[in-house]
């Protein structure tokens, strides 16, 4: 009998690739893959031209919802979401932050009022001199992109 | 929390814009050019004739989490000139919240007895939360180190007044420029009129990058130094801040920081005869009493100019 690897094709689902190696484990755990009964294969430090050390995640029949490859956006920007279907990539996902942020993100600063009373978080996605900064629509705090929480 | 307005594309659910339900006055970014002119035009017209009756029957709330003295007594004092009646707490420790209330619905408890809210609050984005979750208009009297607005109207008063212009004037920001909420809002405010800004302030206490960034994206051109002494000369006005103890880590090093920021008499010699001296208030050390008899030191009138100010506040928020 021919013996196959599991990693080597997906049927159905979808696969994000290019994951900076130190934040695959943050991508698991914003998409609570932990808790996940959909097989899932991982594979970290893969050499990767563009990116030196890679990640990648591989989930069967789960296609994302926007807001998780949204939150995928915040941490890990350069990676890339191909869904597919039927052994073939039927979409690429394009990781683009928009212009506001809505509820996935904790604001930074102690002293904001959404962490104090049941308010939903907002936040404008801005460029300041070419760095992306998330400012808290609330306190106007202004946090950058790799030190964002996410809830 | 005021429905979504507007969703893009297919991200609904993601990304909202909100407009506030009122006149609510949040953040100074919140007034055009034009309607911040408009401000001082009207405080101008209090100031000739600050008793008028246009507030008659109207109640107006001022609600303090965390103490104050000129603000509360200024808003307090423009309302009952107006003919306006007040209520509301200056203690958090007297009111609902200290039941553990949460901020929403001591508004909307209070929205039913006022026209307008007057609010202090310790939390930054309390004012926002509060004018998105109010059916009647918010007044911002300082939430946390994020905005006082209406501190803001009043410097911006104070320099008309004294300056006659608003326009292309050099405006020394001395002091805590770190953690001064006055200090980001004079920039904000500042940059539709062209100005030029020193900034000095001992390194632990140096001007935020948001705010040069802000300058740089605004064409203002800037400088930072970190000694007081002569860097002034040039100045149109000088706004004066607070150091505050409790923001040095090494308490040596605020001691040596208190008395380089003291500004003494003798130092305004060589300065311009139009310089004014304003200060936000209350003054610890920063300047000595012998400045207060100097025709430059204007930071008590300033305090003053706080009441036409509100006057004309209280009155755009209740406008039909």
């Amino acid at each position: 009998m021919e013996k196959k690897l599991k990693v080597a094709a997906l049927r159905n689902g979808t696969v994000i690739d290019h994951i900076p190696s130190d934040k695959l484990f943050k991508v698991v755990s914003i998409l609570h893959l932990d808790t996940c009964l959909n097989q899932i294969t991982l594979a970290n430090n893969l050499e990767s031209a563009k990116i030196g050390s890679k990640g990648l995640v591989k989930i069967s029949d789960r296609a994302l919802a926007e807001d998780e490859t949204n939150k995928i956006a915040l941490i890990a920007p350069n990676a890339k979401i191909n869904i597919i279907r039927d052994f073939q990539v039927v979409e690429k996902r394009p990781l683009v932050l928009p212009e506001e942020i809505h509820e996935i993100v904790q604001c930074s600063n102690p002293n904001c009022i959404t962490n104090h009373e049941p308010v939903s978080t907002r936040f404008q996605v801005l460029n300041n001199n070419g760095e992306t900064v998330l400012k808290c629509h609330y306190c106007e705090r202004e946090v950058k992109l790799e030190e964002v929480r996410i809830k | 929390m005021p429905s979504p307005k507007a969703s893009f594309g297919s991200r609904v659910g993601w990304i909202y814009s909100y407009t506030m339900s009122n006149n609510s006055l949040v953040s100074i970014a919140d007034y055009s050019k034009e309607e911040i002119l408009a401000i001082l035009n009207s405080a101008a017209d209090f100031e000739a004739n600050p008793n008028r009756k246009t507030l008659d029957g109207k109640v107006i709330a001022t609600l303090f989490f965390e103490p104050s003295t000129r603000t509360r007594l200024s808003f307090e004092t423009a309302v009952v000139r107006l003919g306006g009646s007040i209520i509301g707490f200056s203690d958090a420790a007297t009111s609902s919240s200290s039941k553990g209330e949460t901020l929403n619905d001591t508004i909307h408890m209070v929205s039913c007895y006022a026209d307008a809210i007057v609010m202090r609050h310790p939390l930054e984005g309390a004012a926002r939360y509060a004018a998105e979750v109010s059916p009647v208009p918010i007044i911002n009297a300082g939430d946390g180190a994020n905005q006082h607005p209406s501190q803001t109207l009043l410097d911006l008063y104070s320099i008309l007044k004294t300056q006659g212009t608003l326009e292309n004037l050099t405006i020394c920001l001395v002091g805590d420029l770190k953690y001064g909420r006055t200090v980001h809002s004079l920039i904000m405010a500042m940059s539709h009129f062209h100005p030029i800004f020193k900034f000095i302030a001992p390194d632990e206490l140096k001007m935020p990058d948001e705010y040069k960034v802000f300058c740089k994206k605004n064409n203002i051109p800037f400088t930072e130094v970190s000694e007081l002494t002569d860097n002034f000369n040039d100045a149109d006005i000088l706004y004066m801040t607070r150091v505050q103890k409790e923001r040095f880590q090494d308490l040596m090093e605020y001691e040596r920081v208190k008395n380089v920021y003291t500004l003494k008499n003798a130092m305004l010699e060589n300065t311009k005869p139009n310089l004014r001296i304003l200060h936000p208030l209350p003054r610890v050390s920063e300047i000595d009493p012998d400045v207060d008899g100097n025709e430059k030191a204007y930071y008590f009138r300033q305090a003053q100019n706080g009441l036409y100010i509100r006057q004309a506040i209280v009155s755009k928020v209740l406008a039909p």
